[in-house]
């Protein structure tokens, strides 16, 4: 095989292993979204049904409208939890064999990306399956549609997690993280609510919302889980995740990003 | 390929045979819209709407004649029930119905049209074919339900404020017997064999079903929709399936239907639909369900199959009745 490939899947089996040793994690990654489905969502649950918007055909219950949402929240944290992992590595001085490795750095990151997208997607689906079983079913087909949105907005919040940790120095800082963008980004998104009841409440919101790249990330993944392609969904995801990369290889670049700075 | 198809003119012809073969003209439905005057026509295939009809005004009630020739609306705020052409969508003539029509029921001689009128507390008996009145009848106030027994024999009425279903005899035209049933009796429909009748109560939020050779209550039900305040939960129209086991009731306001267990008047499901459901209609093989949602002017329509909503489609505006073209 060759070095690539061999640090692809050396990479790729760390992740799958730290995350088979973090029980907890798992167990806390599926926790998280299903409270909100029994929890919050019952608070919310609409009976007399919301609204018709696409890719909906008929009217549907709260539950139905925020799982595609739920599916998006755990890839954020999962992103998130992969940066967190990383400025981690940093601390233990591990990163620093990584990153010695003889190949492209950026192949590297990107097999990290791969690694930690590849858990977040498996856990989305088990969501979805608890989902199922709570009575919340979406097409068949929507459920092998769903994987490339999945994919996609996995890598775009993967990216955006490995960006962060390019700039955060210690594990400390990441409750900055949690308060000033996993909070913003899940809470000005459409994932809790149809965007145009936010521009009921405020235009100005409604355009933060619509401008957030995990809004579009939300409406991929719901739209595929319906069997329909959200081509401006899509774009804007795409166009963010090769944004968020090329900040994170900026970033961990020896001669201009955080290594430099950190001397 | 063969010789035949690449010889052109064979190819025209059979281009020209498969044109006027033409795609099987598809079933309708046809729903009327209170507020907006008209009748939206949806295409059963493709479930959108191909076709919006001027009528009188308030159409609510819309029954076909026995060979879909012709299409009866009941014009509620014209007083009057007219006749149309379900093909050119054209009026031909206007029925003396009486005030206020608001459902009627065509007797199975495809002849006699029994009218509720709602203000005026009688049921009109309407000749399609001489557009005379041939009796009316003194009921409770508020006439609206209507329905008649499969043998013709036996014509119902129910009263929204009398609460009462009144049976009538068709041969005498005199009622033979009033049965109390709860709050604000709105739709009653026999079973196929004729042997028992379904009405719905709005506000008592139950159904009643009698024993037809006694008139006696046989069994009443009532529907609890989780979230859903036990008010906004108000039988109305309703429709059984084709082996009758299963009955699909429309709720009002609570916007759900109740998939009913026919034998045992259990309620074994909730259906979300639009908002504020009134009647329904089956496609021709009753695999499918149109609702008609009131205050969202949309039709919902269910796989009976499932027992899913797998569309909305926007009609016109406060969607009353609803029948089938095939």
């Amino acid at each position: 095989m060759n070095a690539w490939l061999t640090s692809l899947q050396a990479i790729v089996t760390r992740e799958a292993l730290r995350f088979l040793h973090q029980r907890g994690r798992f167990i806390a990654a599926l926790v998280r979204p299903l409270v909100w489905l029994v929890v919050f969502a019952a608070g919310f649950r609409a009976a007399l049904g919301l609204s018709i918007i696409p890719p909906y055909q008929t009217y549907i219950t709260y539950e139905t409208y925020i799982v595609p949402g739920l599916c998006g929240m755990i890839l954020l944290f999962n992103g998130m939890q992969s940066s967190l992992s990383l400025v981690y590595d940093r601390e233990m001085g591990s990163m620093r064999l990584l990153l010695t490795a003889p190949l492209p750095r950026w192949w590297l990151l990107l097999a990290k990306l791969i690694g930690s997208t590849a858990i977040s997607i498996l856990q989305a689906y088990a969501f979805l399956g608890i989902a199922w079983l709570y009575g919340i079913k979406m097409p068949a087909l929507g459920y092998v549609a769903a994987l490339p949105a999945l994919a996609i907005a996995g890598l775009m919040l993967g990216a955006l997690g490995l960006m962060l940790s390019s700039f955060i120095r210690q594990l400390e800082n990441f409750a900055g993280v949690m308060n000033f963008v996993i909070f913003p980004m899940f809470f000005l998104s459409s994932a809790l609510y149809p965007l145009w009841k936010m521009a009921e409440a405020s235009i100005l919101l409604h355009r933060i919302c619509a401008a957030n790249p995990f809004t579009h990330a939300v409406e991929l993944i719901r739209f595929a889980l319906y069997t329909e392609a959200n081509l401006p969904a899509l774009g804007w995801t795409l166009l963010a995740t090769v944004v968020f990369l090329g900040l994170a290889l900026w970033g961990y670049d020896p001669a201009r990003g955080m290594i430099r700075r950190k001397g | 390929m063969t010789r035949q198809a690449t010889n052109p003119k064979a190819l025209f012809l059979a281009a020209l045979l498969s044109a006027s073969a033409g795609p099987a003209l598809a079933a309708e439905i046809w729903v009327t819209n209170e507020k907006d005057d008209t009748i939206s026509v949806i295409d059963i295939d493709t479930l959108e709407v191909i076709r919006t009809i001027p009528t009188g005004e308030r159409p609510r009630g819309i029954t076909f004649s026995q060979d879909y020739s012709r299409v009866y609306i009941c014009a509620s705020d014209s007083d009057t029930v007219q006749v149309m052409d379900p093909e050119s969508g054209e009026i031909l003539h206007d029925l003396p119905s009486g005030e206020d029509p608001e459902q009627f029921i065509l007797h199975p001689d495809n002849r006699r049209l029994y009218i509720a009128n709602e203000d005026d507390a009688i049921t009109t008996v309407v000749d399609v074919e001489t557009r005379k009145v041939i009796a009316q009848i003194d009921v409770g106030i508020e006439p609206e339900g209507m329905a008649v027994s499969p043998d013709g024999k036996i014509v119902i009425t129910t009263s929204e404020t009398t609460n009462m279903a009144h049976w009538i005899d068709t041969e005498t035209h005199e009622l033979f017997a009033n049965t109390l049933v709860d709050a604000r009796p709105r739709h009653a429909e026999f079973l196929k064999d004729g042997t028992e009748l379904w009405v719905s109560a709005e506000i008592g939020g139950t159904v009643s079903v009698f024993d037809v050779a006694t008139q006696q209550e046989r069994a009443k039900f009532g529907f609890e929709i989780r979230g859903v305040h036990p008010d906004r939960v108000q039988p109305v129209g309703f429709k059984l399936t084709e082996d009758e086991k299963t009955a699909f009731v429309a709720l009002g306001p609570s916007n759900h239907l109740a998939v009913v267990n026919a034998e045992t008047y259990e309620v074994e499901e909730y259906i979300l639909v639009g908002r504020r459901v009134w009647h329904m209609a089956f496609s021709p093989d009753k695999s499918l369900l149109f609702t008609t949602n009131g205050v969202s002017g949309d039709v919902t329509v269910i796989d009976v199959e499932r027992r899913e909503a797998i569309k909305t489609i926007k009609v016109g505006r406060f969607p009353w009745g609803a029948a089938l073209r095939p």
